[in-house]
């Protein structure tokens, strides 16, 4: 049976802010520019979940995407969506909330929820024209 | 008479919250948006101007220097801020789309070239969720 790649795009809204508290404000400017505005700024990031597999013979699914749907929205979209990334959830504590580091966060809690017969790529946007992909 | 449009986009974080309620009545009205901790939006800002094209030019006005206006007086305000904490224009305001676009457009207009009108001013703060403003002198024009 031919593999087949299953897309479902969800979406939040969150505030962030890019710095390093390791370093001084003078050198957190410098490498973060304006992301590093101590009252931080935000994004609507778009969230697409690829899923690889083949065609289930009995439903013609690889995977129902509205379950797909159900468990994006459970597990990252209410612990995202309208949050403070550097303070409402406990992920980015100790860890910079570059599209980049949440990518890998989210792949890792779908990677646990979905069978590994499927291959999983996230791709996140952080706007229009930024955006991340995981695993590269 | 021909209408012009630029586009430009900030990203900022807000929330909607009234100081003068409680903090459940923030929850009831505003829901998630009440989150104390902010949260945030790519937001696209459609500004439209009208004007007859110059017989020299052609232009309404030069899209360029639009651009460098918009950037200078509105955008420089907003990218990358809090609406709430950092935007003089929106102390004391509700931070909603609606009061955003209002003061959006007050700061233009005071700071247009006579002779450039703006038409409206649309600001996109999800693809899914937009305003409008065209001022409050339209219908009396």
């Amino acid at each position: 049976m031919s593999k087949v790649a299953v897309f479902r795009r969800e979406h939040f809204n969150a505030a962030h802010r890019l710095f390093n508290p390791a370093w001084d404000n003078a050198r957190n400017d410098e490498v973060f520019g304006k992301c590093n505005n101590p009252n931080y700024h935000g994004h609507n990031y778009e969230l697409e979940v690829k899923l690889v597999g083949e065609p289930d013979p009995e439903t013609g699914y690889v995977f129902d995407l509205k379950q797909l749907s159900e468990l994006v929205s459970e597990h990252i979209i209410e612990q995202f969506d309208h949050k403070n990334l550097n303070l409402d959830t406990q992920h980015f504590i100790n860890l910079n909330p570059t599209a980049e580091n949440i990518v890998v966060v989210i792949y890792e809690i779908l990677r646990k929820k979905i069978d590994s017969r499927f291959d999983l790529k996230i791709r996140l946007y952080e706007t229009e024209r930024n955006f991340v992909e995981y695993p590269a | 008479m021909v209408y012009l449009t630029r586009i430009e986009h900030f990203n900022a974080a807000h929330k909607l919250y009234n100081k003068s309620w409680s903090k459940e009545q923030n929850e009831t009205v505003f829901g998630k948006c009440a989150n104390e901790n902010w949260h945030g939006h790519n937001y696209e800002l459609y500004v439209t101007i009208k004007g007859t094209p110059s017989s020299e030019t052609g232009f309404v006005f030069d899209v360029k220097q639009l651009s460098v206006l918009i950037n200078s007086i509105i955008i420089e305000k907003l990218d990358h801020r809090n609406l709430n904490m950092d935007v003089d224009f929106m102390k004391g305001k509700m931070c909603s789309t609606e009061n955003l676009a209002i003061g959006v457009w007050n700061e233009l207009e005071q700071n247009l070239p006579s002779g450039v009108f703006l038409h409206c001013v649309k600001l996109y703060e999800t693809p899914r969720i937009y305003v409008e403003y065209f001022g409050e002198n339209r219908g009396r024009q």
